[in-house]
């Protein structure tokens, strides 16, 4: 029945941009009706995973198909649902926000292109995590895939976003590449396309170590793991907000899925290749939020964090992984439960963050951190939901990032104690890098919300912003009380997870109750209650007090100069400087300051930017070298079309004499 | 019966302690620079004062500007809850409140940090950027002793591994523990702001570090925080304190006055290294934050080889 109701709901969304292909140009009535549709589409995906929830009913679909080898074949399981919910949730208030963001009046050349493309991607990746057919699995990819780039290059008259959508289709077709092969091998070992557990096996060390690395790769790229990560930041900040939400709150996401849904029937993993998976997590956690602070796009800088947490899922599920090496039901329970719920988190506050900033950039008409400032005062609902972002993300109490980062750092101390010659000890070695990552997180978004939301504002438009329209607002708020939800009542994640790590790893045994006996997560729960409600009470005192005396307003103090003004302020570069210090062996910055100042100072300037290394000294020369390595092959690049037919006959009297 | 006469003492000590410690370093410095000092209880003097005033807030401030006093009291607050005093258990004490005792210390330090950017002035950006930056070397470093310490207890609480049976481990472990002891020392004068990483008493707003942050609050809110930084210093004392005491006589009666007799060491030791050091160059300040993460990495892979 749940699979039924899903495919309905994936089928409405895919459809519901068409109605508004057909409509005018210069009317709203299109994006009406295209929001209808998918929020009904999406209520109705909701309802059918909470009905699987609840019922525990799982009715597969098996449909046959033309194509050899292919099967419509879909079902649900645990693991699909914790994957599915942020699907619809997301793209149902991404296109509720779209009314106020991206409305059809105001964007008349591509808003009706950017909604039936947000429908298809919606559609395509739900019907990717309930495929149980690898065909299908991949006709789902390339449906998402391909709709991301449409939605990537809606403003495709700019030369950035084109270029940032090239990228990304370079990037998303050598992970295709990757996934034919995958699913090639797979076939070859086991002689069919089912998805399902029970028919697959790893076959040989070798076979074993190629499916590896190429789900590694393929579904690395996806994700953005850290040196797979080059079409990331740039694809994220050439979208428009809502899609960026999308993009990094649950498109990444399918990666990590692809990479869990393989490993999930290959057996136990060698030790090696599990360790690698844990040491990914852990230079991408990093190297994530490092890059982060270097940003002076708000944009690209949340995009980076994005980087930075699906390192910290990899590292769940790297942990789950070695656990499931040496067969320690503990780590595996732990890692997963926070890898799994950390997806969720991360879905949930990065839209929230993507949502927030794209108000503001709506507002003040830049998306450079140091044009903004003091958006606060004038849209202070914005300011409250990135703020409450913020504090999520850098996984601080008492909202949601705490309760999976508290999972997966209880699991990695685990890997201290050893029973039975079973240990792996350097695991807990992630442990102060996780602490490291979460202060370096904390110091990126005290910049970021400080920058773009505190102080005085630092140009003509952030002076003149207005709060955004209720329809804006609405999305950011449900997402708030969902962070808040799962930051004080973690328990009622719990059930779901343990099902989803079930499916994950069969044969484990109860999951709920090892979780339970490890992780007090009903305490963190209790402690962030006590939290919110001592601040309250602090704040009342503090109010009380202040009614009670004198309270006047002045200037702010600046060592005794009483005009101070916005170019005074701090600049987020200044504020990331001693960190990007600290980094510049790995950040390279690029510094261009004034050199000496002469007796009468001239007008002068100051330019910092922090490259991406990987995209600038590794795959960039490559690729040029590639260019110019293959330019010998344009002799036969005529550009007639008798040529072209000549090469097709030659091909073929090649093949009839091989044969 | 017992645990809440010892919960209760606890919370007494817990919140009445603090200033003293301030006080303790004052004239501790005073005396070695051949003054008489303030007064002990100089502190409570002031927070008292503090309570009492009007405030003055910048136009530029929001809301922001005030909840950072108060979130930055309240997480201190919770924190000095998790921690064991004396050798047995604190009062709120799980398996992971470990995470949770650094996590609101991280909390406290984004809202102060964010009141601080809030009103807009160059001098208080700079104290929240220091603040922010040498936090990031300074937590692996604590974690790193976590480590440690949950290697050696198997536990994960607070109370378990700095509980009575630390003393054990100082006989096999000895060299581990006095690595993370030196490390987590380090990481108590960064946290708190001490010399050498930053003069609390300096009157030069360029070198501050956390005085600048606070630079625009006043009245009831600077109140807060000034007890807020004497909790966070009770805190990290008191840590220090079980980790290089941790041996119990099993009388309530003798363990409490001995570890209030241990906080007092450690303000006295905080007063000497005041008086005898100088400040740190701000670009060197990594470089002992990075020596401290080693000690306690030292520490662990001593005890994983």
């Amino acid at each position: 029945m749940t699979e039924l109701l899903v495919v309905l709901a994936i089928g409405i969304c895919a459809s519901s941009g068409v109605p508004g292909l057909f409509l005018r140009r210069d009317s709203m009535t299109g994006q009406w009706v295209t929001t209808v549709l998918s929020v009904l589409g999406a209520a109705l995906g909701i309802g059918a995973i909470f009905a699987f929830w609840a019922t525990g009913l799982s009715r597969p679909i098996a449909l046959p198909w033309s194509i050899p080898g292919a099967e419509f074949d879909v079902a649900m399981d645990g693991l699909s649902a914790v994957f599915l919910m942020p699907i619809f949730l997301v793209s149902l208030l991404g296109n509720v926000y779209g009314l106020g963001y991206w409305r059809q009046t105001e964007h008349p050349q591509n808003g009706r292109r950017l909604r039936f493309f947000y429908g298809t991607l919606t559609a395509g990746m739900a019907l990717l995590v309930i495929a149980r057919n690898s065909i299908l699995f991949m006709v789902a990819w390339e449906i998402m895939a391909l709709s991301n780039f449409f939605l990537v290059t809606t403003e495709g008259h700019k030369s950035e976003v084109r270029d940032a959508g090239w990228m990304y289709l370079v990037a998303t077709h050598v992970a295709t590449l990757c996934l034919f092969a995958l699913f090639a091998v797979l076939h070859v070992t086991n002689g069919s396309f089912t998805l399902v557990a029970s028919s697959q096996r790893a076959g040989s060390s070798g076979t074993a170590a190629a499916i590896f690395v190429l789900a590694l790769v393929g579904f690395g790229l996806k994700a953005g793991v850290m040196p797979l990560h080059i079409w990331l930041p740039s694809s994220h900040a050439a979208s428009p907000s809502h899609v960026s939400a999308m993009m990094s709150g649950v498109v990444i996401k399918m990666g990590i899925y692809g990479l869990m849904r393989v490993t999930s029937f290959l057996g136990a993993p060698s030790l090696e290749w599990s360790a690698v998976v844990l040491g990914l997590g852990v230079v991408s956690g990093v190297l994530g939020v490092v890059y982060a602070i270097g940003q002076h796009d708000v944009k690209r800088l949340l995009a980076y964090h994005s980087i930075e947490n699906i390192g910290i899922i990899v590292i769940g599920l790297g942990l789950a992984l070695i656990g499931r090496s040496l067969g320690r039901a503990d780590w595996i329970v732990l890692g997963l439960a926070g890898s799994l719920l950390h997806v969720w988190n991360h879905a949930l506050f990065k839209a929230l963050l993507f949502l927030s900033a794209g108000s503001a950039i709506h507002a003040a008409h830049s998306r450079e951190i140091d044009h903004l400032g003091g958006l606060s005062k004038s849209m202070p609902w914005t300011s409250l939901c990135f703020v409450i972002g913020a504090v999520a993300i850098c996984g601080l109490p008492p909202l949601n990032g705490f309760v999976s980062e508290f999972l997966i750092y209880i699991g990695l101390f685990h890997t201290l104690g050893s029973t039975g010659g079973t240990s792996f000890v350097w695991a807990a070695f992630a442990v102060p890098i996780l602490a490291l990552i979460g202060a370096l997180a904390l110091a990126c978004f005290a910049k970021a919300y400080g920058a773009v939301f505190l102080g005085t504002p630092r140009s003509e438009h952030a002076t003149h912003a207005h709060e955004s329209p209720q329809s804006m607002l609405w999305p950011m708020g449900v997402l708030v009380v969902c962070c808040l939800v799962i930051g004080t009542a973690p328990t009622v994640t719990m059930p779901i997870l343990g099902r989803a790590i079930a499916d994950w790893a069969p044969g484990l045994g109860d999951a709920d109750s090892i979780l339970a006996a490890s992780a007090p997560i009903g305490r963190v729960g209790v402690m962030g209650l006590v939290l919110i409600l001592g601040t309250l009470l602090g704040g009342i005192a503090l109010w009380i007090r202040n009614r009670r005396q004198s309270v006047e307003r002045g200037t702010t103090w600046a060592c005794g100069y009483v005009a101070p003004t916005s170019r005074m302020q701090y600049t987020s570069s200044s504020f990331a400087q001693m960190v990007v210090g600290l980094f510049g062996w790995v950040l390279h910055p690029t510094i261009r300051k004034p050199k000496d100042f002469p007796l009468f100072p001239a007008p002068t300037s100051f330019h910092s930017h922090v490259p991406d290394a990987v995209l600038d000294f590794v795959v960039l020369p490559i690729f040029r070298f590639a260019a110019w390595l293959f330019s010998w092959f344009r002799v036969f690049q005529r550009g007639n079309i008798q040529a072209y037919l000549l090469y097709v006959f030659l091909a073929l009297i090649a093949l009839l004499l091989w044969s | 019966m017992n645990t809440i006469i010892h919960d209760s003492v606890h919370v007494v000590l817990a919140f009445s302690l603090p200033p003293l410690l301030l006080g303790v370093i004052a004239k501790t410095k005073a005396l070695f620079a051949g003054r008489v000092g303030p007064p002990l209880l100089q502190p409570y003097y002031d927070l008292f004062k503090l309570f009492q005033k009007g405030s003055v807030y910048s136009t530029t401030t929001t809301w922001v500007f005030r909840a950072g006093a108060v979130v930055g009291f309240v997480s201190a607050g919770i924190a000095v809850l998790l921690i064991p005093l004396s050798g047995s258990a604190a009062p709120i004490s799980f398996t992971g409140d470990l995470i949770l005792f650094a996590y609101l210390l991280g909390l406290g330090r984004f809202f102060t940090a964010s009141a601080a950017l809030d009103t807009g002035s160059a001098f208080e950006g700079m104290g929240a950027a220091r603040e922010v930056t040498f936090a990031c070397l300074a937590e692996p470093a604590f974690f790193l002793g976590l480590l440690v310490l949950a290697k050696l207890s198997g536990s994960l609480q607070l109370s378990g591994m700095l509980g009575s049976s630390l003393a054990t481990h100082w006989a096999n472990a000895g060299d581990s523990l006095a690595l993370v002891l030196l490390s987590w020392f380090i990481v108590l004068l960064a946290e708190n702001s001490r010399i050498p990483f930053d003069d609390p008493n300096t009157h030069l707003e360029l070198t501050m570090i956390h005085e600048v942050m606070v630079l625009d609050h006043g009245g009831p809110a600077f109140g807060m925080i000034l007890y807020g930084a004497a909790l966070k210093l009770f805190v990290f004392g008191a840590l220090v304190v079980r980790l290089a005491v941790p041996m119990t006589v099993g009388s309530a009666w003798l363990d409490w006055p001995i570890f209030v007799a241990g906080l007092l060491v450690v303000a006295v030791v905080i007063g000497v290294v005041e008086s005898t050091m100088a400040r740190l160059r701000l670009t060197r300040v990594p470089v002992l934050l990075v020596a401290a993460c080693l000690l306690s990495a030292f520490a662990i892979i001593l005890l994983v080889r």
